[in-house]
Order: structure tokens, then sequence, then C-alpha cells
């Protein structure tokens, strides 16, 4: 469903990487490994369609994303390393915004749920700002559970998180990929996505 | 209709963001209403120098005080990710900048047509000249905030971006302060003030129509 193929990245006068290709089904899932500065969200973000890559081409259910750019947004669920919440919004306002922005009408009881699950139910009403690092990161996974996407796009979904947090994401990536959805993940720590699930690892280096 | 869903969701979130942060807001209309207020004390009470000078005077005020915030249009959503989400969006992403453009009119551009009056009866402008005033600016200030926002885009990320859209933006507002300011000029010298709101307008429909669009085009080369 997730094709990439001859991907290259140039930042400034270095080859980030070259020559990348991928293919990624329903149920399988994607690692990427590599130190800093090795490209792995230089990859995600072509990947997601935000920058475009040097050479090559992203493909989505066989088409190019740049030319179904709606559906395939529709079909992805991308969560950068930045926090993405605004800091004077409470966790529901911004999850209300992101939603609607999105096209989708979005219950305030579904977001409560939501952010039940993710155990931020008794922040649910307090602006960003005054959130923790992790607190923030769990506030916006609780977007996986709102908005159904098949392919979700996740950099570093661990930073910051404690272990029963980790633990909790880790299920719902499994949960995720058990219904035919897929997956693609940089992290420093291994992810633990259960014996099942199919995947790969792609490991980046620095370029010399 | 999704579309409009979302351009109303990015309105009200630009709306809710600003009642809960409002000094950046209240720094630009201070700063329309002070210098509109020294300008009369500094020149001395001349009525006729003063009627002469109204127009020019409140429209170029109306246009540096749009400049002092436009910087920050898109670079706090910048900043913090929420552009990203944005241009992910499966909803066109000039349809939501419409929202955050209309959002940025109506808390920058509205309240200095609404201020109008009260500052115009500094300048001793008579009850139908601060009419048509009124009229100009609220015309010509969504033209400012669209123009702008082009610059606001085109600028992010760039270092000293605040300096950098002024001087982008600067030469396109040029257009419409000619023609706002000489719409209230023409009408007091007794010339009518009809060809120039029929420019102003002519304007502000090429802009509302090109500019969501351009400012699309430039946040996604900001954003590679």
């Amino acid at each position: 469903m997730l094709a990439a193929s001859n991907l290259s990245c140039i930042r400034g006068t270095q080859t980030l990487f070259n020559d990348i290709n991928l293919q990624l089904d329903a149920g399988q899932w994607l690692y990427l490994q590599g130190e800093n500065g090795a490209g792995k969200t230089s990859l995600l973000r072509i990947l997601a369609g935000l920058s475009l890559p040097a050479e090559g081409e992203v493909l989505w259910q066989n088409a190019p994303i740049a030319q179904q750019r709606s559906q395939y947004h529709q079909d992805l669920l991308y969560i950068g390393h930045q926090a993405g919440l605004k800091e004077d919004l409470t966790l529901t306002e911004n999850l209300q915004a992101l939603c609607r922005m999105d096209g989708l009408r979005i219950s305030d009881a579904a977001i409560r749920e939501a952010l039940t699950r993710m155990g931020l139910a008794k922040r649910q009403h307090l602006p960003a700002r005054v959130l923790s690092a992790g607190q923030k990161r769990r506030g916006l996974l609780a977007r996986a559970l709102l908005r159904p996407a098949k392919l979700w796009i996740l950099d570093e979904p661990f930073n910051a998180l404690d272990i029963n947090a980790i633990a909790d994401v880790q299920r719902l990536l499994k949960a995720h990929l058990a219904s035919g959805g897929l997956l693609v993940l940089t992290s420093h720590q291994t992810p633990d996505l259960g014996i099942d699930a199919p995947g790969f690892i792609l490991n980046l280096s620095v370029p010399r | 209709m999704p579309v409009l869903a979302a351009y109303f969701a990015a309105l009200q979130r630009d709306l809710l963001l600003v009642m809960r942060r409002k000094t950046e807001v209240l720094t630009a209309l201070f700063f329309f209403v002070i210098v509109t207020t020294l300008l009369p004390l500094g020149i001395g009470p001349e009525p006729d120098l003063l009627r002469k000078i109204a127009p020019g005077a409140m429209w170029i005020a109306a246009l540096l005080a749009t400049l002092l915030g436009l910087q920050r249009l898109f670079a706090a959503d910048h900043a913090d990710g929420t552009l990203e989400q944005m241009v992910l969006s499966p909803e066109p992403l000039s349809v939501l900048v419409a929202g955050k453009i209309t959002a940025h009119w109506l808390v920058c551009g509205l309240p200095l047509v609404l201020l109008a009056p009260v500052i115009g009866l500094q300048f001793d402008l008579p009850a139908d000249a601060i009419g048509i005033l009124m009229l100009s600016l609220l015309i010509g200030t969504p033209l400012l905030s669209l123009l702008g926002a082009i610059g606001a885009a085109l600028t992010l990320g760039a270092r000293g971006s605040a300096l950098l859209v002024s001087l982008l933006v600067m030469p396109l507002y040029i257009p419409t302060l000619i023609f706002g300011a000489g719409a209230v000029e023409s009408y007091i010298a007794g010339l009518g003030a009809s060809g120039h709101f029929s420019l102003l307008g002519a304007l502000l429909i090429l802009a509302a129509a090109f500019a969501p669009w351009a400012t699309t085009a430039a946040l996604r080369i900001s954003l590679e």
C-alpha cells in the first residue's frame, strides 16, 4: 500500500540518504533506526508528503501521493517530534480544533473518552502549557483514537513517556497493526510490536 | 459542507487563541490609537491642516498597526508544530489559511474601522467624511490582511522575518494606501469617492481570490 522508490534526500551539500526503496502492506510496520542526524525525520517528512525528495517518489495505493494529497492525508496520521498543541488551549480544545480542521465532527464525549484512555481524564481542561512533556505527548497520541487512519507515521512516539505510558502506546500500536493498519516509526528504544506483526527495520547511517 | 466546517474551525481556533492572549492584539490597537492621538497634539490646533492630513495619517497608522503583528500570523503555528498538522489536513490548506486570514482581519482590521469615528473627531473631520473613511477602511483593511498573509508565509522561518515581512509587504500596500486615503480626500474636495471605492473593491476581490492560494504555495515552500 505504501511504497517508495529511489528516494534520496539532500540537505545543503550533504546527501543524507539515497536510493531508498520500501514496500509496506496492510498490518506491517517499518522501524527506522539510525544515529542523530542520519535523516530519520527527513525520511518521515518525505513519506508524509511534508517535504519533497530530491529524487524518487512515494506511492500510496499505487498512485503518487502528490496526485492525491487529500485522499492520502485522509488515510494518514502523522505525529512529529514537535508537540503540535497550542499552549494556550486546553487538551480538549486542541483536539477539537485539530479534528475539525481535518473536516471531522467529533463530540466532546468522544474526546473525553480518548483522553481518559490515555490517562489524562483529570487534565483535559488544563491549558497545554502547564502539562509535562509526557502528558502533551499522550494528549497528542489521543488523536490516534479519534481519527481513523490506515497509515500512522510517528516520530519518536515514546519520547518523554513513562513506562506505563509506553506500554499503553505499544498496545495501541499493536491493535492498529492487528486491524490491518500500517505503521512507520522512529524511536531510540526498540519498540515491542509483537511477534505476529511482520515488519522491517531500516538502518540509516550518518553520511561521512 | 466539510470545507466550510474546516474554514470555521481555523477561524474559531485563532479567535479563541486571541481571547486567551489579548495583549498581542491590544498592542497593535494601542499603537494605532497612540499614533493618531499624538499627531494632532504634535502638529497643533489648526483645524484646516488637521482635516487635510487626517485621511493619510489614519491610513498610515492603520497600515503600520497591521504590519506590527503580521509576522506572528504563521510563526506561532510553525513553532509549535500545528502548522504541520494543518498542511496534513485532508481539507485544502488554502481554506484553513483563509480562516486564519479572516481571524486576523476580525482581530486587527475590524477594530480599526470601529475606532475610526472617535479618532476622526480629533482631526475635526465632518461626520460624512468620517463615514467615507470608515467605508474605505472597511474595504481596505481586509486587503491589508490578505496581502500581509502572503508576506508572512514567504518569510516564515527566515531570520529577521519581522523586518523582511515589512520590506516585502510595504510595496504591496501602497495602492491600498493611495486609494484608501484618496477616497476620503477626494470626497472632502467634493469630487466624490466612488472611483476610489471601485478600485479598492476590485483590489479586494482580486486579493480574496488569489491571496489564500498564493499564501498556501508560500507556506509549502517555507515548510520544506
